[in-house]
């Protein structure tokens, strides 16, 4: 019953990986892997001197690391506030609403974001000029701006979908520890403070630890549908440097090296990570 | 749970109801806002003049993406990647759910076999090797290029192997008893039995085809063959409107290049706004499933 896919697997996945031996190499489409010179560690020295490289290392990190403490704070937050409201209707309808962008593509969600962050057409410059902004602000050509508007529209893109887990976390918390805190005369704002919150901290840990694990994957699809040459020095991650290495200036060797590079990297924070996550928090994955 | 009717709860509650509610319209407004860009006028549409409403509305723009065969061809690749990839893709997660679901008395390579699957959500080749490996086993440039690489879904697999395991043991035994072999008990009892799992990972694998558009973009030359999203993301985003040329736009007058890229970005989105509802209703338990255990 495995065969067929674990067929696939070898040859897709695994396949791949033993494709990583280009890193290695001078690598040539025409003479192949077995047919391509041995360089050793060449393609890792080569591209570790480039000043670009070490940038967009930063870039990287920095990104996906703002990324991790927003888009886990925002949705913490939304899941308390909602679990406070009364009304099934409305908390159902909030709920529709800000679980939506979650599923649409990073292709139609840039192509919104392209539009209404435009300087000349996009409505939030001119919203931002109908309360008194002198110049319009160039969203996605502006290094300052740039991983500001990556960092917020993921969040925005995925806070929703992220309060489910934490609502989840809410649910579970024993109700009879808010009836001995009401005995106790404790007001909402109190049983928050010494019974929800108490009570949500091992999953906050837990899925603060998970992230961990993606600090290189800096979102390749949203940057890629938002970037431009402008940018690349605030905006450019390894996975779309990978891109433009290997797929646009055909460097084979070059670009497996930094994508060997961020595999390794990635094996040993998710590893890490799941390790904490086994040993504290007791999770497993299957 | 009791209730105290406290002043600062009164004013708590009604900003709480307040703010979400904003928060709620902020995930919609642009999109809804895109939307009104689409059935607008061209010229109210560059003027700034659109909000969360049509101005002066027009279905020109639709007319405009209709017409255009590429649009077309695109929309019917994505239809096509959908339903091929999702029966490979739910007919494969069953077929290795299934047996990594028994136990290793059971079953005795069981934790080898997860563990092979599982290195491969751990570890990748690269983006590299990976495009090789597609143009070495001679897929590119057809829809198999799109459907065989990722057809193993190894979380949507470990999310179905959870479920088929938390299933009665006496259901199966009982099937076993009755004499039929792991086939027939897979068909006739254990799928039966498991339509919320299989709705929640098929729902997954449609959005998931529908809204991958990076392998179109790497493994398919000719425009023809582009689905949807790959198609879009080099019209949308590529800003590169090279069909639509200053004659068209003065032929056709109303329509302008912001109104035409409104309207596919709703079309793209369209058929996910169409099975939203039905997603909504099975994400939740698949989420949990797969992110909190006891």
């Amino acid at each position: 019953m495995l065969l067929p896919g674990l067929i696939l697997i070898l040859v897709y996945s695994y396949g791949p990986m033993a494709g990583i031996a280009i890193a290695f190499q001078k690598f040539f489409p025409t003479t192949g892997v077995f047919g391509s010179k041995w360089v050793g560690l060449d393609n890792f020295e080569y591209v570790f001197k480039l000043p670009s490289f070490a940038n967009v290392l930063r870039n990287t990190v920095f990104i996906s690391f703002m990324k991790i403490v927003v888009g886990q704070i925002v949705p913490i937050v939304v899941a308390l506030l909602l679990n406070e409201i009364v009304r099934k209707a409305y908390k159902r309808t909030v709920q529709t609403f800000i679980y939506l962008p979650h599923f649409l593509s990073w292709v139609i969600l840039g192509g919104v974001l392209v539009d209404i962050l435009s300087p000349s057409e996009g409505i939030v410059n001119h919203l931002l000029a109908s309360f008194g902004a002198a110049k319009p602000i160039f969203f996605l050509a502006d290094n300052r701006w740039f991983p500001y508007v990556l960092v917020m529209s993921d969040v925005w893109k995925d806070f929703g979908f992220s309060t489910i887990v934490y609502l989840a976390a809410l649910t579970s918390i024993n109700p009879a520890l808010y009836e001995a805190a009401v005995v106790d005369g404790a007001n909402r704002w109190k049983q928050t403070l010494h019974i929800t919150l108490p009570g949500m901290v091992p999953i906050v840990v837990l899925m603060a630890t998970l992230s961990l694990g993606q600090i290189l994957n800096a979102g390749f699809d949203q940057v890629f549908n938002l970037y431009s040459p402008i940018v690349y020095e605030s905006g450019d991650i390894l996975d779309t440097f990978v891109y433009r290495l290997g797929l646009v200036e055909f460097q084979y060797g070059v670009a497996t090296a930094v994508g060997l590079f961020k595999s390794v990297v990635s094996l040993l924070f998710i590893a890490g990570s799941y390790y904490l996550a086994y040993r504290y928090a007791n999770y497993r994955i299957f | 749970m009791v209730q105290q009717k406290s002043a600062a709860r009164t004013l708590f509650t009604a900003f709480n109801y307040t703010f979400l509610g904003a928060l709620a319209l902020l995930c919609i407004a642009p999109l809804v806002h895109i939307f009104a860009v689409s059935f607008s006028a061209s010229s109210a549409a560059t003027a700034g003049l659109v909000g969360l409403w049509p101005v002066e509305f027009t279905t020109k723009s639709y007319g405009f993406v209709m017409e255009n065969d590429l649009f077309l061809r695109a929309m019917l690749v994505s239809i096509q990647r959908v339903a091929l990839g999702v029966t490979i893709g739910i007919g494969l997660c069953v077929l290795i759910a299934y047996p990594l679901s028994k136990e290793v008395k059971d079953f005795r390579f069981r934790t080898a076999y997860v563990w092979v699957f599982v290195f491969t959500m751990l570890f990748h080749g690269g983006l590299i090797p990976s495009y090789i490996v597609v143009k070495e086993t001679g897929i590119m440039n057809t829809i198999w290029a799109l459907v065989l690489p990722g057809a193993v879904n190894v979380f949507n697999c470990i999310l179905l192997l959870n479920f088929f395991r938390a299933l009665p043991k006496e259901l199966l035994e009982a099937s076993f008893i009755d004499g039929a072999g792991h086939s027939s008990t897979l068909w006739r009892v254990v799928l039966p039995v498991s339509t919320p799992a299989l709705a929640t990972i098929t729902l997954f694998a449609v959005v998931g085809h529908w809204n991958q558009w990076f392998d179109g973009l790497i493994y398919i030359n000719d425009p023809k063959r582009l689905p949807l999203q790959s198609y879009l993301q080099t019209i949308i985003v590529q800003k590169d409107f090279s069909e639509l040329t200053a004659e068209d736009l003065a032929n056709v007058g109303i329509v302008s290049d912001r109104t035409v890229k409104a309207a596919q970005i709703f079309l793209g989105s369209l058929p996910i706004l169409l099975v939203y509802p039905f997603l909504q209703k099975y994400f939740m338990s698949g989420i949990v499933m797969g992110s909190v255990k006891e």
